[in-house]
């Protein structure tokens, strides 16, 4: 083969293609959603990721980021929203709140969204910098690059979905 | 002339000698209690004198007194007269175990989700509210969160540790 080619395997091509071209979906609540505004802005620039493309229709999107307090009176939207997003998808739980109650240690306040639908990655922070955001984001590249394309299919990931009542 | 706490505390006893109790004036705000089945009479009368003229409902809501034996919800009502801008406001006493209020939805449209709130954080029931239902709570929820036997906390919580909280 001359110049201009390289030999890999189809899953890492499509991986490589998948974790640099992830459109977020942000679920913002509160003040980690600012956090996510700055983290988005020109300042810190989450598009240097390959991932400038915010879509707010779920059913785009590859990357659900949870930004703040959900009251259990939104638990069902929450799930909803999880639900009407296509495979593959990933969600990022951000800051305090949505990955554990945070503060809100109160009867109106889901204690963490890992209790309606499955999260990837957690940032901690109250509300967390932008810099944790994009940390939080790149662990979720990893998390995409080094997925096998056939990982949606097997037992242990179905096992999960139906521990959550999907499918 | 402006209406003064005087005079209003005088048509008041005037209408019902002997049944308005515990009268304060704290921050210069007129305060009350009245019996629980005069709620609707003193609020049309308040609502309908020439010269009260209370026909703005700032606020309902409920306290609960847990040591108030057979009087733990109090139910309050904020009154303004707009015209003279006096405020004024009213509680009644009624029993936790027959939480049972007359509504006040047809005298104030306000009063509509106001006592719906009051229904779904303490429990009190409004007789005659049309739609008595939870506002601002999950439907499934099956208590009243701000009644005081119930801790802040969210007590269905699984995933806290309470050491880690500081409450070991």
């Amino acid at each position: 083969m001359g110049e201009g080619f390289m030999a890999t395997n189809f899953e890492k091509v499509v991986s490589l293609a998948r974790k640099n071209s992830i459109w977020p979906l942000p679920f913002a609540t509160s003040c980690c959603g600012i956090e996510f505004m700055a983290t988005a802005a020109s300042h810190y620039d989450l598009a240097r990721f390959g991932a400038e493309r915010m879509s707010f229709s779920p059913r785009q999107c590859d990357l659900l980021l949870v930004m703040g307090t959900i009251a259990k009176k939104m638990g069902p939207v929450l799930r909803q929203v999880y639900l009407q997003m296509a495979e593959p998808r990933w969600v990022v739980a951000v800051g305090a709140c949505a990955s554990s109650g945070g503060i809100f240690d109160t009867y109106s306040v889901l204690q963490g969204i890992d209790q309606v639908i499955p999260v990837d990655v957690y940032v901690p922070g109250c509300p967390p910098r932008p810099e944790a955001i994009l940390d939080g984001f790149l662990k979720i590249q990893d998390l995409v690059n080094a997925e096998g394309l056939r990982r949606r299919h097997s037992d242990q990931y179905k096992e999960l979905l139906a521990g959550y009542g999907i499918q | 002339m402006s209406l003064t706490n005087e005079t209003i505390q005088l048509k008041l006893t005037e209408k019902f000698p002997d049944q308005l109790i515990d009268w304060q004036e704290p921050y210069g705000m007129l305060t009350f209690t009245a019996p629980k089945d005069l709620n609707l009479k003193v609020l049309q009368f308040l609502y309908d004198d020439a010269e009260l003229r209370f026909q703005f409902l700032t606020d309902l809501q409920a306290v609960h007194y847990p040591d108030n034996k057979g009087e733990e919800l109090a139910v309050v009502y904020h009154l303004h007269n707009l015209v003279d801008n006096v405020r004024i406001r009213f509680k009644i006493f009624v029993d936790i175990e027959k939480p049972d209020v007359f509504s006040a939805t047809a005298l104030y449209r306000s009063a509509n989700h106001m006592e719906r709130e009051t229904y779904d954080f303490f429990g009190v029931n409004f007789i005659g509210h049309p739609n008595l239902i939870r506002i601002l709570n999950v439907d499934e929820m099956d208590y009243f969160p701000m009644r005081k036997q119930y801790p802040v906390e969210d007590q269905s919580r699984i995933d806290k540790d309470d050491e880690m909280f500081g409450r070991g």
